[in-house]
């Protein structure tokens, strides 16, 4: 069963930008999250993973009855920002929670668990 | 739960056991409550037919099992419907239908449907009526009048509960690492005595009710501890309900009216409740692992075997509050030991206890704070301000009976 752990955390756009920009320069020391994506990859779980750009720098479209309309920023003005997710591929809940609580977040962040759902007829396509 | 004190009879839980166990077998199979609780019920509606005609078989329990799974695979194959569950399962129910095997049923397959109806993922209220209504077996009727809720409204949070399981996949099993187990059956024993509680504290709804909750978590107690035989905290649960029992019929005088600790009458203590209590307690102190539920069934324990209140082994108790504030810190405990430390060692050291919980405001709205407060100044001489404490224990109280009885002894308009 897949579950997709997502990641939510309160930092500003601003400091969200200085430490990702911080984290891409050459010679950046190698992170937990590093030792984690490792990990969960060796365990065989790991079914994907991203990192998103702040919800500040979101794009939202709106759709009504005529052409949908763009609107700068996220769809829901939150403190919190989705941050990014991994999706792991395990036995069942106490497994994923158990890939949650791994996670080397910091105090104040937080990781939503939630199952994948499987059997969709549109997820044929996905394989074809 | 019906009318009548006698309601929860040796028949009607045997019936329950057959039930809960039946369920507790499909759903660790299916990994679905819901298609577990159809079969089941499937199959009791055909036996009630079977039997009468061709009279009860020799293994009812085997019987019914090997029905309610027949109907579980005929759902299957009618419906198609496919679940996030055991492909094992769909297999032999679509590749082979004709040699669907029995389900061999396991041990600890009502444990693990305890752990999956109490597992932390899932909101305390939601974890209460999943228990109650799946390992005890209770009617969603019953459980709806125990807790005063409307039933279309238990109902709900148990079809959304069940969904929840079978959609994050929450396993019917046992957890096997140690750490996991602790946890979770933590969570397990926290349920059950949540109910015992409800029943116990008396907070909504009339007596009768409250005592059937009290009887149900005993239940339920009793369960687990044949499960898990040596868990010691799972004795000590048991043990400490059991003894908390035993006072029951001393608690309300016959007018209503609450009656304190210090001034029930113990010929009323019901002696088989508290012998039983105290030998599932001293069972459970000789695994030399203590934890809170044993440490309080303890305190209730030396509080049982007491002549009067006076001569309770006030020093014992203290130490033993002691204890469990190491173990599980909280401003409630401290207030317990405030208690003893005043009968054991004068009311000043008593107050010495209660004076950082007072100031702190953490339990400013709790009742048994105030009254404690009031105790303590009353055996100290400070009547003055003892009143004022009992006023604050008034109003703070959350049961009518309670503040009545407060209001009318201490004088207070």
């Amino acid at each position: 069963m897949k579950y997709a752990l997502l990641i939510y955390t309160e930092t500003s756009g601003e400091e969200y930008h200085q430490i990702t920009t911080g984290l891409r320069q050459p010679g950046a020391a190698q992170g937990a999250w590093t030792d984690y994506t490792r990990a969960a990859r060796e365990a065989g779980v790991l079914a994907g993973a991203e990192q998103l750009a702040h919800s500040e720098t979101a794009t939202t479209m709106r759709y009504t009855d005529g052409p949908p309309l763009i609107t700068d920023g996220p769809y829901l003005e939150t403190k919190e920002h989705l941050l990014g997710f991994y999706l792991v591929d395990v036995d069942d809940l106490d497994a994923a929670l158990d890939w949650a609580r791994q996670m080397p977040v910091h105090p104040g962040q937080m990781v939503e668990v939630r199952a994948v759902l499987s059997g969709m007829p549109w997820q044929q396509a996905l394989t074809e | 739960m019906a009318a009548g004190p006698d309601r929860v009879t040796g028949i009607e839980h045997a019936f329950r056991e057959e039930w809960g166990a039946v369920v507790a077998t499909l759903a660790r199979r299916l990994g679905d409550l819901q298609a577990a609780e159809d079969a089941t019920a499937e199959a009791f509606a055909a036996a009630s037919v079977a039997w009468a005609r061709d009279g009860v078989p020799p293994n009812p329990g085997g019987w019914l099992t090997v029905t309610a799974w027949r109907k579980a695979v005929d759902t299957y194959r009618a419906t198609g419907r496919s679940t996030a569950v055991n492909p094992t399962i769909l297999n032999e129910v679509t590749e082979k239908p004709e040699e669907t095997v029995m389900p061999e049923p396991l041990g600890d397959d009502r444990l693990g449907l305890a752990f999956a109806c109490c597992h932390p993922a899932l909101a305390v209220e939601a974890r209460v009526a999943l228990t109650l209504r799946f390992v005890a077996g209770l009617t969603t009727r019953d459980i709806a009048a125990a807790f005063v809720v409307p039933e279309a409204t238990l109902a709900q949070r148990l079809v959304r509960a069940k969904r929840k399981i079978r959609e994050t996949g929450i396993r019917f099993t046992v957890p096997s690492s140690p750490a996991h187990l602790a946890e979770r059956l933590s969570s397990v024993r926290m349920v059950v005595y949540l109910v015992f509680n409800e029943g116990f504290a008396a907070s909504a709804g009339a007596a009768l009710v409250r005592d059937d909750l009290c009887d149900e978590a005993i239940w339920l107690g009793r369960l687990l501890r044949s499960l898990l035989p040596a868990d010691p905290e799972t004795a000590g649960l048991l043990a400490l309900m059991l003894l908390h029992s035993s006072r029951r019929a001393a608690r309300l005088a016959p007018d209503g009216r609450p009656v304190p600790l210090a001034e029930q009458d113990r010929a009323l203590w019901n002696r088989m409740l508290i012998e039983e209590g105290s030998r599932v307690l001293d069972d459970a102190l000789k695994l030399h692992s203590p934890g809170p539920f044993q440490l309080q069934a303890a305190i209730v324990a030396l509080h049982a075997s007491a002549g009067s209140y006076e001569s309770t082994d006030w020093p014992q108790i203290a130490l033993l509050y002691r204890a469990l504030a190491r173990l599980d810190p909280s401003p409630v405990v401290e207030v317990n030991r405030a208690v003893a430390v005043g009968m054991a060692d004068g009311p000043l050291a008593g107050l010495a206890v209660l004076a950082p919980v007072l100031a702190s405001g953490a339990l400013s709205e709790y009742a048994p704070l105030h009254a404690a407060h009031g105790f303590l100044l009353d055996k100290a001489g400070d009547s003055e301000r003892a009143r004022g404490a009992w006023g604050r224990a008034a109003e703070t109280s959350g049961n009518s009976a309670l503040r009545d009885e407060l209001l009318r002894r201490h004088e207070i308009d």
